[in-house]
């Protein structure tokens, strides 16, 4: 009995943090529209700063609490609509999940650019633990000032939406900013003012967390990201039932803890979140997304077949002459960034060509590297390549079975919460925390078993890929799948099976990262679980945004971006913490040109062709451009 | 092109001189130029596409004139936010229903209290004495309100703060006859209290009935404005072309 008390005592004090952080994210999307991915980095990135002025500098704890929550919170939610949320006015969703997906890689590159990660850091318990006995149990007051805080929050929020002015205002001004104009309010001021609440929500669960978990920067996001749960079982909407589900995930959370025996169920009990993440998603029926005007970004013409040859030939080539020159290191980074590519665009595939935004891109990568691990043995036999397009197209199909029926915000929460259970679960399981597991390179017959071999083998694969890509752009599956990207609804009363489109694009984007993933564990010829991390994918994504998602070239391009990159940090390691602030930056900058690098090119291309084809009359083609 | 008569020494309620506007490119207002006395009804007719959105965008602050002058009640108003004209008695009903669906008619009363200037008790004694019927639904979803019902809730704006300059946009379309009927019944006793009102409306009879002044655009420009009745008979030979 007693265990069963401290358990849910700790359970409802987890579920409080937990309901802190949802009810940030329910009030940041029901006022602006925008499911704010970057939820959990605001949070950690107070946490830090609460650590700095409370510890480094030796503020008094309460000066600390009210600096980090009154003023550098709300700041950073007035900085973040200015200069990110603004400029997303009236665009797709895609989009603002790619804008906020940056601001989170971004605040995770900043902390680990500003303090060194190397060192141990304690905040102080609140109340240096001191505690009281309620009705025979100890309770510390600082879980007590997590429950008062959560009740405070609750409560206020809940006066604030519908007895106050200012609060019925912000409920308004996300269905019509311009009628809230009309009427005589500042609709900026509005959106400005929910910002900061949802930023001090953040903030106010990342540092009451900060002494409760140690001051690491992924599992203090992830804890936050754990509140997406709660935020979805109140369907994005209803603060209640956020707060009733954050208290329930935070009770089974901690009951699992408490009672389970074995390993697995205690590898299980670290994801009881993103299970539920899951579950929620699948069943409840999902509430009407907010719907953005119809802003269709128009898609990049696909490049002739000509051209893809032409490109696939040079690039080969370029392989074949550059490889031998590079060096023993910059060879190997420049073969793993070509292998990426090949990842790169299973991407272009799934989000690029079909509009659905998966989080788990690095998940189906392990899974082809575990096959190949497996099947190829030590001569790296072929039958592994195939085995990883067929073990990742299991898991893709797998993934896309229950979430038939979701897109865009759903589907990605829902990507992301099985990339984060496999990183937990399966990876940690098979590989062991920390474990590698061997994987060897395929070469053909007849070719030499050099490192420079299997780059141009590479340069080869990646050219079949992208040129693959092209041809089905170009096919009817590509018109398919640019139907389904462009509207669902419009499909399904042409007649088309959207069902069965989507499934075959997630096997075989799926497929096609599970070869990517084989051969490119293969370049230093072993894979660790920290290769397939959920962040990875994010990472991998937003390069690939960056480069251009809906183009090959956009592959090649963040590949390039990568590798250099790379190249760049083997030389200077100082500039490899810069990596996350970079390509966080680099996405966010996508609001502005949603087509990335691989948009421009084929732009500019389009120019030439259209110049060329009108010689003599130059100003001609520009007014058609 | 005929100026519609405006008592000496008192400036008009609205004025517009030679103003032009575009969205992006493309210009969509080629130099309007209009004048009405206060507490008048001024009825804009036209074609689609002809400029009458726009003309009552550009008053209302939510677009910008790219040249010209806009004047309300003798002030230059241009560059200045729609917010602000709205608190200053600038009061626009944009095109549909101006209502936010997800907030109840009470709380919608509450917004209207920004530009009002009066308290919540006040707005809402005016909304249900003129609408009893939005007094039985005041806990209802707009969006679940009828037609008719979020047209009134939408007019209510224009009741709680009594505004200077009531700019209406298509106010009829998708109703039923009798509900544009008592709808255009509020708009005249606004009228008769002294508020200046500029619709808008496709429907020429309806609007010409409550009008003491009208003007007819097309192609951004206004090609005549007179009396209800001079309009009335050269209302066809505009829309055909054969006027301009």
């Amino acid at each position: 009995m007693t265990t069963f008390l401290h358990f849910t005592v700790i359970g409802l004090v987890v579920g409080c943090i937990y309901a802190l952080t949802a009810s940030g994210i329910v009030v940041t999307y029901t006022t602006s529209g925008i499911f704010n991915f970057a939820h959990g980095a605001v949070g950690m990135f107070a946490a830090w700063t609460y650590w700095q002025l409370r510890v480094d500098w030796h503020w008094p704890t309460p000066a600390a609490f009210l600096f980090v929550i009154g003023v550098i919170a709300p700041a950073m939610g007035v900085v973040i609509e200015r200069l990110l949320i603004r400029p997303l006015h009236g665009a797709a969703v895609d989009l603002t999940l790619v804008v906020t997906l940056g601001l989170f890689l971004t605040l995770i590159g900043l902390v680990t650019w500003i303090w060194d990660q190397n060192k141990i850091r304690v905040t102080p318990h609140f109340f240096a633990r001191q505690s009281v006995a309620i009705a025979g149990f100890r309770v510390t007051y600082e879980e007590l000032l997590v429950v008062v805080a959560a009740v405070v929050v609750a409560i206020g929020l809940r006066l604030l939406f519908n007895r106050t002015r200012i609060g019925i205002a912000m409920r308004a001004v996300v269905d019509d900013p311009d009628l809230v104009a009309a009427a005589g309010a500042n609709p900026v001021r509005i959106q400005q003012m929910s910002w900061a609440l949802g930023t001090t929500l953040a903030s106010l669960s990342g540092v009451l967390l900060a002494p409760i978990v140690t001051l690491t920067v992924i599992p203090l996001t992830l804890v936050v990201i754990n509140g997406y749960a709660a935020a979805v079982i109140g369907r994005l909407r209803s603060l209640p039932a956020t707060v009733v589900g954050a208290l329930g995930v935070g009770l089974g959370y901690n009951y699992l803890i408490g009672y389970s025996n074995s390993a697995f169920l205690r590898n299980v009990q670290l994801i009881v979140p993103m299970i539920a993440l899951f579950i929620v998603l699948i069943v409840l029926k999902p509430a009407r997304l907010r719907l953005s005007s119809l802003n269709i970004v128009r898609m990049p013409r696909p490049a002739s077949p000509r051209a893809a040859l032409t490109w696939s030939v040079l690039l080969v080539a370029a392989a074949a002459v550059v490889g031998p020159q590079l060096s023993v290191v910059n060879l190997r980074i420049a073969s793993h960034g070509l292998a990426l590519g090949v990842v790169m665009l299973s991407a272009v595939l799934l989000t690029g060509y079909g509009g659905l935004a998966s989080l788990c891109q690095m998940t189906f990568v392990g899974l082809g590297a575990y096959a190949m691990g497996h099947v190829g043995g030590h001569a790296g036999n072929p039958l592994g390549l195939v085995a990883a397009a067929a073990l990742a197209a299991g898991f893709g199909v797998l993934v896309a079975l229950p979430t038939l029926r979701l897109r865009g915000l759903y589907l990605a929460l829902a990507t992301l919460a099985f990339a984060q259970a496999m990183d937990t679960v399966f990876f940690t399981q098979v590989l062991g925390a920390g474990g590698a597991i061997h994987v060897a390179r395929f070469y053909p017959p007849g070719v030499p078993h050099t490192d420079s071999a299997y780059f141009v083998e590479l340069a080869v694969v990646f050219a079949l890929a992208g040129a693959g890509l092209l041809a089905v752009r170009r096919g009817p599956f590509g018109r398919r799948l640019s139907a389904l990207s462009d509207s669902p609804a419009a499909c399904a009363t042409l007649g088309l099976d959207i069902n069965r489109t989507k499934l075959l694009v997630f096997a075989a984007s799926a497929a096609l990262a599970g070869v990517g993933g084989a051969l490119w564990e293969a370049v230093p010829g072993q894979g660790s679980n920290n290769d397939f991390l959920m962040l990875q994918s994010l990472v991998l994504l937003l390069l690939v945004r960056i480069g251009g998602i809906n183009t090959v070239t956009g592959a090649f391009l963040a590949a390039a971006f990568y590798t250099g990159f790379q190249i760049l940090q083997s030389h200077y390691p100082a500039v490899g913490n810069l990596q996350y602030l970079l390509t966080g930056i680099g996405a966010m900058t996508l609001g502005r040109s949603p087509n990335g690098m691989g948009g421009r090119v084929a732009e500019a291309a389009a120019e030439l062709r259209a110049r060329r084809a009108a010689p003599r009359s130059p100003e001609v083609s520009l007014a058609h451009a | 092109m005929p100026t519609p008569e405006v008592p000496a020494g008192q400036p008009p309620a609205l004025e517009l001189l030679d103003v032009h506007a575009s969205y992006g490119r493309i210009e969509v207002l080629h130099g309007v130029t209009l004048s009405i006395a206060p507490a008048s009804v001024f009825a804009l007719l036209g074609p689609n596409g002809a400029g009458k959105s726009t003309t009552l965008k550009v008053i209302g602050g939510n677009v910008a004139a790219t040249s010209g002058c806009v004047h309300v009640m003798g002030t230059h108003v241009n560059g200045a936010s729609p917010d602000r004209l709205a608190r200053v008695g600038v009061c626009r009903m944009p095109e549909g229903r101006g209502v936010f669906p997800n907030l109840t008619v009470a709380e919608h009363l509450r917004i209207w209290t920004y530009s009002a200037g009066v308290s919540r008790g006040e707005v809402e004694d005016r909304t249900y004495a003129r609408f009893p019927r939005l007094a039985e639904r005041r806990r209802q979803l707009a969006g679940t309100l009828s037609g008719g019902e979020q047209q009134m809730l939408a007019m209510s704006r224009a009741l709680a703060g009594e505004p200077g300059l009531l700019l209406l946009d298509e106010i009829s379309m998708g109703l039923a006859p009798l509900v544009v009927a008592d709808l255009y019944e509020v708009v005249g006793a606004l009228a008769r209290d002294g508020i200046t009102v500029l619709l808008v409306e496709q429907f020429a009879k309806t609007a010409l009935e409550v009008a003491d002044h009208a003007a007819v655009m097309t192609h951004g420009r206004v090609q005549i404005s007179g009396r209800p009745d001079q309009i009335m008979g050269a209302l066809s030979d505009v829309y055909l072309g054969v006027a301009s």
